[in-house]
């Protein structure tokens, strides 16, 4: 006898899935941003659970910072390849140069400039919706996201005016010019998309399991040594054995001292863990409204 | 008590529970929340580091729990709480949402869209205060929009010296009022948020009461039967046609199974066509189903060739919902501009858009006393009342109260986009015949 039971990780995708076909029914040019990094991969993962036997509905974009983690290129080629999805890139690199993007004096993370060259892109593919890997765990201005967000013409969010979201029915009507982030993980927690990982045997970048790395501590946590990293004076090197709990712009992705080698020592090391994963992002640190304030000018 | 019961084996055991928080200012929602999280562990290092950043500026000195929850800029500044907020946390047995509403400001909007997805309400109640009116609206709002579980929380009983006639008076004063409304399982807990008593430890304080702390009852409340598994109903999102040669001839509709069940061989009518055929199949990425069941995303595959897209409902012919162009409805307005009799607006219903016309505003209610107001002739924000609409085209639904995935809409005004209102449908009022006299 069939038991009629949904566990939590069930539900969850179920809510996803149908999240990802109301996007690829009610808009046009929808686009699904793609990093390589641990969210994203499960996006893809609900994507060909959505989508299948069909293609994907939207092409996959990246906005490349320049600034990664070699590793992580190499596996979000070769994945988009797997899938036969078509990968779009735009750089940071290019924005600059074109002066779409402007860097401010003393800026070394570039994840502020992404933001820029994204709504650039928006406007060349005219792309009316951007799916995105965000969850509302991960940083308290998200927790109050909706799944379906509203961007205006200048893609920028207006936190005190959001359309009201009710049951599992999302308003994605917009006007030519304006356009929607959806996020179908809002619900997620960082626990349940490694236990998806886990249950589903997600190949992921291996720079989320223990390798040694030269790292410097800086204002608490270790940042990787990297060309983009001037040293100062007083840092001391050191080689470790760490991961990186989540993934941006190498420059100000920390590093946490870990042996965890398979997925199942990452869930019990999160487990056990003391402090979320955008404690361990030095663009968040700075200010207590720093990814309100990045989120207004229409970051992911 | 309730015996403990065995830890899941692994994680395929563990359940979600959504649920809403409700009170009014100075209930101890924040702290409630706070507590909730902090004892089990799920408030990191680094937000209580931040926290306390926040607590040295603001130069109160206490942490302030609220500061978790009111992630925006203004909602710091200000010290008010402006949207819903969404809070995550887990023990081994659940994982919970907790859609947190602010208790003052657009008040009954939030707690609708908080309600609409919640399994449970918490409602809190200071133990000094009882019931007041606020508790009342809340009450409403959580039988209005058929939340299964409502608690109570009597909250500051540390203020009360643990005082059972306290709790008690709350707890009758509440029984006597829910007779009027629509909640079908209601508990009673005494608490002090603020000291912890039976939030996450049942509390030696007051031994007169036998029940479980609240995260205990959280954790063990039974929620599958919340789910309707009696009535089929398939909303199809979008339909599945792969351009492959090899799946030539794959047309696949896809949804997410709204109510019930569906097996292969099944028998199905497309609603609102009325158009018959039977399940062939159902597909899943993960293989083929033999029987699928509510709230599962799957592809279902008819043995005909029938005209299906978007927005149609595949049903069972024995066990169909409503198909009309008139239906009424409980609407709760959402927006600054009031809802206006004789205009047009867009409405969305499961996979279903389209355009209505409302026709009449039967009554408002005063969500206060419950009372009726018949003489209303709009809806302003944040006011619910009884409305009539006419849609362009005949709309397959269900009464809310059966289902809330089929029996719910949300209204957009088409010059602006914004959604303005939500609505449950109501069961049709039935054509009494009238009788002649002899």
């Amino acid at each position: 006898m069939i038991s009629y039971y949904l566990s939590n990780l069930d539900t969850l995708e179920s809510e996803s899935i149908h999240i990802m076909r109301e996007v690829a029914a009610e808009f046009e040019r929808p686009v699904l941003l793609f990093s390589g990094g641990k969210d994203s991969i499960c996006m893809l993962r609900l994507a060909e659970k959505a989508f299948r036997p069909s293609g994907f509905p939207f092409p996959l974009m990246h906005i490349d910072t320049g600034h990664n983690f070699p590793e992580l290129i190499d596996f979000r080629d070769r994945r988009a390849a797997e899938l036969k999805a078509k990968l779009i890139v735009r750089t940071v690199e290019d924005a600059l140069a074109k002066g779409i993007a402007v860097q401010t004096p003393g800026e070394t993370s570039r994840n502020r400039l992404q933001t820029p060259t994204l709504l650039a892109a928006m406007e060349e593919f005219k792309f009316d919706c951007a799916i995105g890997g965000a969850r509302r765990d991960e940083e308290k201005s998200r927790a109050k996201e909706r799944i379906l967000s509203f961007r205006d013409a200048f893609g920028q969010w207006d936190p005190k005016n959001q359309r009201p979201e009710l049951w599992s029915i999302y308003n994605a009507r917009i006007n030519p010019g304006e356009h929607m982030r959806a996020f179908p993980l809002s619900n997620w927690t960082e626990m349940d998309v490694w236990r998806y990982i886990d249950r589903e045997n997600l190949e992921i970048p291996s720079i989320y399991f223990r390798h040694p790395r030269e790292v410097v501590r800086r204002d608490g946590q270790w940042l990787p040594v990297s060309d983009l990293l001037p040293l100062r004076p007083n840092d001391e090197v050191r080689n470790l054995n760490v991961r990186v709990r989540t993934i941006g712009d190498i420059s100000c992705t920390g590093c946490i001292e870990s042996e965890a080698t398979t997925v199942t020592d990452i869930i019990t090391e999160i487990a056990a863990a003391r402090v979320t994963e955008r404690g361990s992002r030095a663009d968040d640190r700075r200010s207590e409204a720093a990814m309100e304030d990045r989120k207004r000018e229409g970051y992911f | 008590m309730t015996p403990t019961q065995p830890l899941p084996l692994d994680d395929k055991e563990i359940e979600l529970l959504r649920f809403t928080t409700a009170g009014s200012v100075d209930d101890g929602k924040s702290t409630l929340i706070g507590r909730l999280l902090f004892d089990s562990k799920s408030i990191f290092e680094d937000q209580m580091e931040a926290l306390q950043r926040s607590s040295d500026l603001t130069g109160k000195g206490d942490i302030n729990l609220a500061n978790l929850t009111d992630g925006l800029r203004a909602e710091r500044e200000q010290g008010i709480t402006i949207d819903v907020a969404y809070r995550y946390f887990a023990t081994p047995r659940r994982e919970f949402i907790i859609a947190d509403t602010p208790g003052h400001i657009q008040y009954t909007r939030n707690m609708v869209t908080g309600a609409s997805t919640a399994n449970l309400a918490v409602i809190l109640v200071d133990a000094r205060q009882g019931v007041i009116e606020q508790t009342r609206r809340h009450a409403y709002i959580a039988s209005l929009l058929r939340i299964p579980h409502v608690v109570v929380c009597v909250n500051k009983m540390d203020l009360v010296d643990y005082d059972e006639a306290a709790f008690q008076r709350v707890y009758n004063d509440f029984n006597m009022f829910s007779t009027h409304l629509q909640v079908r399982d209601l508990t009673c807990i005494p608490i002090s948020a603020l000291k912890g008593d039976n939030v996450v430890e049942k509390s030696d304080k007051m031994p007169w009461y036998q029940g479980p702390a609240l995260l205990h009852y959280l954790e063990t409340l039974h929620i599958a039967n919340d789910r309707n598994l009696h009535d089929p109903r398939f909303p199809v999102q979008w339909v599945n046609r792969p351009q492959d040669d090899a799946f030539h001839d794959f047309r696949g509709l896809s949804g997410q199974i709204a109510g019930g069940r569906f097996k292969v061989g099944d028998e199905v009518a497309v609603l609102p066509s009325g158009k018959r055929s039977r399940i062939k199949s159902i597909y899943t990425y993960d293989g083929e189903l033999k029987e699928a069941f509510t709230p599962m995303s799957v592809t279902i595959l008819l043995e005909d060739d029938i005209d299906v897209s978007r927005g149609d409902m595949l049903v069972r012919p024995d066990n169909v919902p409503y198909v009309d162009q008139q239906l009424d409805v409980m609407m709760c307005w959402m927006h600054e501009e009031p809802m206006r009799v004789g205009r047009k607006y867009a409405f969305k219903s499961a996979a279903r858009s389209g355009r209505c016309m409302i026709k009449d505003l039967r009554f408002q209610v005063d969500i206060d006393t419950f009372q009726r107001k018949p003489d209303a002739t709009t809806l302003e924000l944040n006011e619910i009342g009884r409305v009539t609409l006419m849609t362009t085209a005949p709309l397959a639904y269900d009464a809310y109260s059966r289902n809330r995935s089929t029996g719910s809409m949300i209204i957009i005004d088409e010059a602006t986009n914004l959604t303005v209102g939500a609505a449950m449908v109501c069961e049709p009022i039935k054509e009494v015949p009238v009788l002649e006299e002899a």
